[in-house]
């Protein structure tokens, strides 16, 4: 679980182009993290690659925040 | 109609990561050409460019990180020019009334060409679903113009050009109409272009267009008029100007480089690549910037031409602009700058016309690289070989040429 969240952070860091400190288990993609719909999708994208998943467009709309997205990965990934 | 003055410059050039680092470098006679470093080159016919170079320019310093993983490189380059010109002319925080009054024109020729190459793998290896969400905006040649009117604020018409190899001069030519004609008072316009891929290398080779006898050389591969010249060496970068009304920089006391004075613009009606066999297309794209311009080709100092560095194209040019000057042409120089930035395709009547600039500023012309053996018909035109000369620039004409049979001319003086 806490390398799946470690993970999850580094790809948002990454991606968003934020500082770690502020990618907190409750933080939002968008209202928190500056993120756009195109990153969200982007971020998505990476989640997949990274943890060998598949997030269909439904399951990915559900995830808005760092802790949906660290959920969704434990419960689906391999 | 208003009179429209240049303000501010903007370069990321293969010689220089600003426009004092590559004006320098250009005066000096150095040349930015050398192996292609950005992919395997070791299959293809032309095996060299003119790349920008990491050591000189930082992507860093004026766009988001964010931006640079979503967009193709000229669209980087675009940005930091424009951002260099905006800061040159000191028109980086604009008030809103301002900002509603200031626009922008940049164009490229061909735009995200890396980008839509390597998506398309992408594609076809695993599947549309792994296609990038930024894939579409960050390839478009409007994203330009579009990033940097996001970025400054700016409010007012929001406009690209694409004409090929002509786009920058078209650009600056149209932004100026634009700012004469009272639809803004400030126009950030110019043109970038980043094509050195597998497919733009291969593609311009296909088309014969590149030099390809060169690759053990590179510096000495874009040699316009020179004899053994045997095509274009593939540039990148982006030139960008700031343009301004004449009452509107007077009244904040704004560096004016020069005035926009004569614009031409032709088409061939010929040939989609080959130029027209009279050149009469660029004669009267020249003959149209003098007539708006109100000067005589005796009134120009200094030609910087589109020479290309490819067999035909170099020819017809010095002959529609001995044609042109007649008896004047003796009092002109000419140079190609393309021997030593190579050819930035979009890019290239932008970047250029800054140099004819930066000429008429420090009252010297750069030179023409290679040119060691002119082709015939060259006597008695000073085509500036290797060595830079210091002599009189009170006015500059600029000529760019474009696939398509499009032509443009710009003319500057001081104002």
């Amino acid at each position: 679980m806490s390398d799946v969240a470690d993970r999850v952070k580094k790809i948002v860091v990454e991606h968003l182009g934020v500082e770690a400190e502020k990618v907190t288990d409750e933080a939002s993609f968008i209202d928190d993290l500056g993120a756009d719909s195109l990153d969200t999708v982007e971020l998505v994208m990476a989640f997949e690659d990274e943890f060998g998943v598949e997030i269909p467009d439904d399951a990915a709309e559900k995830i808005l925040t760092v802790k949906d997205a660290i959920a969704f990965i434990a419960a689906n990934g391999k | 109609m208003r009179r429209v003055v240049v303000t501010g410059l903007g370069l990321v050039t293969p010689l220089g990561g600003s426009v004092e680092q590559t004006w320098e470098r250009l005066i000096a006679g150095q040349s930015g050409a050398g192996p292609i470093t950005r992919f395997d080159a070791s299959d293809y016919a032309c095996r060299i460019a003119c790349e920008v170079k990491p050591a000189d320019f930082d992507p860093n310093l004026r766009v988001d990180h964010k931006i640079q993983r979503q967009v193709d490189p000229f669209i980087v380059y675009g940005i930091d020019a424009a951002g260099q010109a905006l800061e040159d002319a000191g028109l980086t925080d604009m008030s809103e009334e301002e900002r509603l009054r200031a626009g922008t024109m940049i164009g490229s020729g061909i735009g995200g060409l890396p980008g839509i190459a390597e998506e398309s793998i992408v594609l076809f290896e695993r599947g549309p679903r792994r296609v990038s969400p930024h894939f579409v905006h960050g390839r478009l040649i409007n994203l330009v113009s579009g990033q940097v009117s996001i970025k400054y604020g700016l409010m007012g018409p929001n406009h690209a050009v694409v004409t090929a190899c002509s786009t920058g001069a078209h650009a600056i030519g149209d932004a100026a109409r634009l700012i004469a004609l009272d639809d803004a008072d400030v126009m950030v316009a110019g043109g970038t272009e980043a094509t050195i891929c597998p497919i733009g290398i291969a593609g311009f080779a296909q088309a014969r267009a590149l030099s390809t006898g060169f690759n053990d050389e590179p510096t000495r591969a874009s040699r316009p008029w020179d004899k053994a010249r045997d095509g274009f060496v593939m540039g990148e970068g982006a030139g960008i100007v700031v343009l301004e009304e004449y009452e509107h920089a007077k009244k904040r006391g704004a560096k004016i480089y020069g005035e926009v004075v004569g614009y031409g613009l032709t088409g061939d009606a010929y040939h989609v690549t080959a130029p027209h066999p009279e050149g009469s297309g660029a004669f009267r794209s020249m003959q149209m910037a003098l007539k708006r311009a109100g000067l005589n080709p005796a009134d120009i100092d200094y030609v910087n031409a589109h020479g290309t560095s490819t067999p035909m194209g170099d020819e017809l040019e010095l002959g529609a602009v001995k044609r042109l000057f007649g008896d004047a042409i003796g009092q002109v120089s000419m140079s190609s700058t393309k021997s030593a930035i190579g050819h930035l395709l979009g890019g290239a009547g932008a970047v250029e016309s800054i140099f004819t600039l930066l000429a008429m500023r420090d009252q010297i012309v750069p030179p023409t690289l290679n040119l060691d053996d002119p082709v015939d018909g060259a006597e008695g035109v000073d085509l500036v070989p290797w060595k830079a000369k210091e002599r009189k620039v009170d006015a500059v004409l600029n000529n760019s040429f474009g696939f398509g049979g499009t032509n443009a001319t710009v003319v500057f003086k001081k104002a």
